[in-house]
């Protein structure tokens, strides 16, 4: 038997990501707590010198490499991008919070970047072995850091929650990926779809993996009927780690749910679809009818992402290039999104104070109109309101949907989404129309400030301008 | 002679038994712990299973990297237990209800 060497540049930013964190690991032991920033700026680094690699390394065309282990792609390469630039908000939106409440330490950078080094192997990942690996080393570093706060009652039983039903998840996806193995006799993608498409395709043993692969990253996502953990966990976990799960994981999935179901199981597509028109209706109806009874603002965003992830899979299931590419911009914009949300959430906190309910944004407008604004367009970006990116995120969706003669679902989805509008308009009433029961001012620090301003203006000017992010999105797929 | 079926039958049996454990269970996390595991053997025993009778080794390659997840799963399974065991002084399932809404 032959032995190749595989192409090693194609997998730099992982390699690179991979070597920073274990020396940010032995670097992290030397520091003090007055020096914990070195951390912090190193973290910050890394993330950088990955998004330099992926870039430079990008004008290669796409390759697969490490024995059909590995895939480097353009779609690979912006959702990485978009994952280092989460992950870098994270921290720095992060830093302040985790230093009120004693949390900063050099564990949750080390566990973000070995949870971003799982993100992008999964983005990459083209077999069922490196797509599973991906996951699991993901999972276990955002479980260890939900339960960071030792502390804390609601923080352990959240990672608790979180490990379970994650562990559950896997187990699931591992039971699918079996099945298919014994039908396809291959662990790689590519292979899986080839021979799929010639012609074994209504093999019952095919379809019974199906419908774990299915159920399994049905609860990864977290679609209806697997919800379950997601609005435990977020409102459970301290904010900067809500912020982290409910952000760059759900990019990662999104990936691998085009790599295992669009790319792989493509043949199959008649039979996953309706599987997915299920959940991505349910997912719908319950995260925006029940985000309208709640008081926890976390709670709130938790039953929000439910129904976004909804939308998202209504791209996905058309199972067309203009279907998925409408889906990866949602899932992008969605990121900002939430970002925006929960990082408000650890603007507005402080020591002792976790500004988690909704109460807690009264009359935010005589205390800062200009966060007040940033926030209306966040929400107004989440509830799907023009000029906002929202609004175009959920158009491309439904646009898609409509091209595969499913007006039906169109106009379900739509009429769901303006019953959730009511629970953002809320955050809104409450912030414009309700006096302040704190007058205290806000506490946050100037590059705080800045970024989440940013953040702000970024979900308007894609609102104003999405040509330039649509378009990658569909060059990317096509 | 033992055919790829009673092997599948063998590993679906332990599957369903993993779930029982999961979604039954009122009593203790660690049986939980120990129903996760098992649900990762079963698959175990299905990848070996199609990788003997398909006579292809990449199967047997993936139940040892399952094997090693499964201990660092289970190391961190354990780690939160403990501090959830500190701060509740319960590994009651039934009593893990604070999170509500």
């Amino acid at each position: 038997m032959e032995f190749t060497h595989p192409n090693f540049y194609a997998a730099m930013p992982e390699i690179f990501v991979l070597a920073m964190a274990c020396i940010i690991l032995v670097v992290d032991v030397f520091l003090s707590d007055r020096n914990r920033v070195v951390t912090y700026l190193m973290a910050l680094a890394t993330l950088f010198g990955a998004a330099v690699l992926t870039l430079t390394l990008h004008s290669s065309p796409t390759g697969v490499t490490f024995d059909g282990m590995f895939i480097s792609d353009a779609m690979g390469d912006l959702l990485k991008m978009f994952i280092y630039v989460v992950t870098a908000t994270v921290f720095l939106y992060s830093r302040e919070y985790l230093a009120a409440r004693g949390l900063l330490r050099g564990e949750f950078f080390v566990l973000g970047l070995f949870g971003l080094l799982g993100m992008m192997v999964m983005v990459s990942a083209y077999s069922m072995l490196t797509l599973y690996l991906g996951l699991e080393l993901m999972s276990l570093a955002l479980y260890a850091m939900v339960a960071l706060n030792r502390d804390s009652v609601a923080s352990s039983e959240a990672a608790m929650k979180y490990f379970v039903l994650g562990a559950l998840a896997s187990g699931l996806l591992l039971y699918g990926m079996s099945m298919l193995y014994g039908a396809t006799g291959t662990l790689s993608i590519g292979g899986l779809s080839e021979r799929i498409t010639q012609g074994t395709s209504n093999d019952p043993v095919l379809l019974f993996g199906l419908v774990f692969i299915i159920v399994g990253l049905a609860f990864k996502l977290g679609a209806v009927p697997f919800h379950m953990w997601i609005p435990d966990v977020y409102h459970g976990a301290p904010t900067s780690m809500t912020l982290y799960i409910s952000s760059a994981p759900k990019i990662a999935a999104f990936a691998i749910t085009i790599r295992l179901v669009a790319d792989g199981l493509g043949g199959l597509h008649m039979h996953w679809q309706e599987m997915m028109i299920i959940l991505s209706m349910l997912s719908i109806t319950v995260g925006n009818v029940i985000a309208l009874a709640q008081t926890n603002i976390k709670r709130m965003l938790a039953y929000s992402t439910i129904s976004h992830i909804g939308f998202m899979l209504l791209g996905i299931l058309t199972g067309t290039v203009a279907g998925y590419s409408a889906a990866m911009f949602y899932i992008l914009v969605y990121t900002l999104m939430t970002l925006g949300g929960f990082g408000m959430i650890i603007l507005l906190s402080r020591s002792g104070f976790e500004a988690d309910r909704l109460e807690d944004f009264k009359g935010l407008n005589e205390r800062s109109p200009w966060f007040a604004f940033m926030m209306l367009i966040i929400m107004f970006s989440t509830a799907g309101v023009p000029p906002t990116v929202g609004f175009y995120a959920k158009l491309a969706v439904l646009r898609a949907v409509v091209d595969i003669d499913m007006v039906w679902l169109a106009v379900f989805a739509v009429l769901f989404s303006v019953i959730g509008a009511a629970y953002y308009l809320r955050v809104v009433k409450y912030m414009y129309f309700e006096k302040a029961d704190d007058t205290a001012p806000l506490a946050a620090s100037l590059d705080m400030r800045a970024v989440m301003s940013l953040n702000g203006i970024v979900v308007l000017a894609l609102g104003v301008f999405p040509g330039f992010l649509m378009k990658l999105c569909a060059d990317v797929l096509g | 002679m033992i055919s790829l079926t009673h092997y599948l039958v063998l590993g679906a049996v332990l599957f369903c038994i993993s779930m029982a454990g999961i979604f039954l269970n009122r009593k203790n996390l660690i049986v939980l712990l120990m129903a996760i595991e098992l649900m990762l053997l079963a698959v175990n025993i299905n990848f070996i299973a199609f990788s003997h009778f398909l006579g292809d080794y990449s199967g047997q390659i993936f139940v040892f990297f399952i094997l090693t997840v499964a201990a660092a799963e289970s190391a961190i399974g354990l780690a939160i237990l403990i501090v959830l065991f500190r701060n509740r002084r319960t590994i009651n399932v039934m009593n893990i209800d604070t999170l509500k809404g």
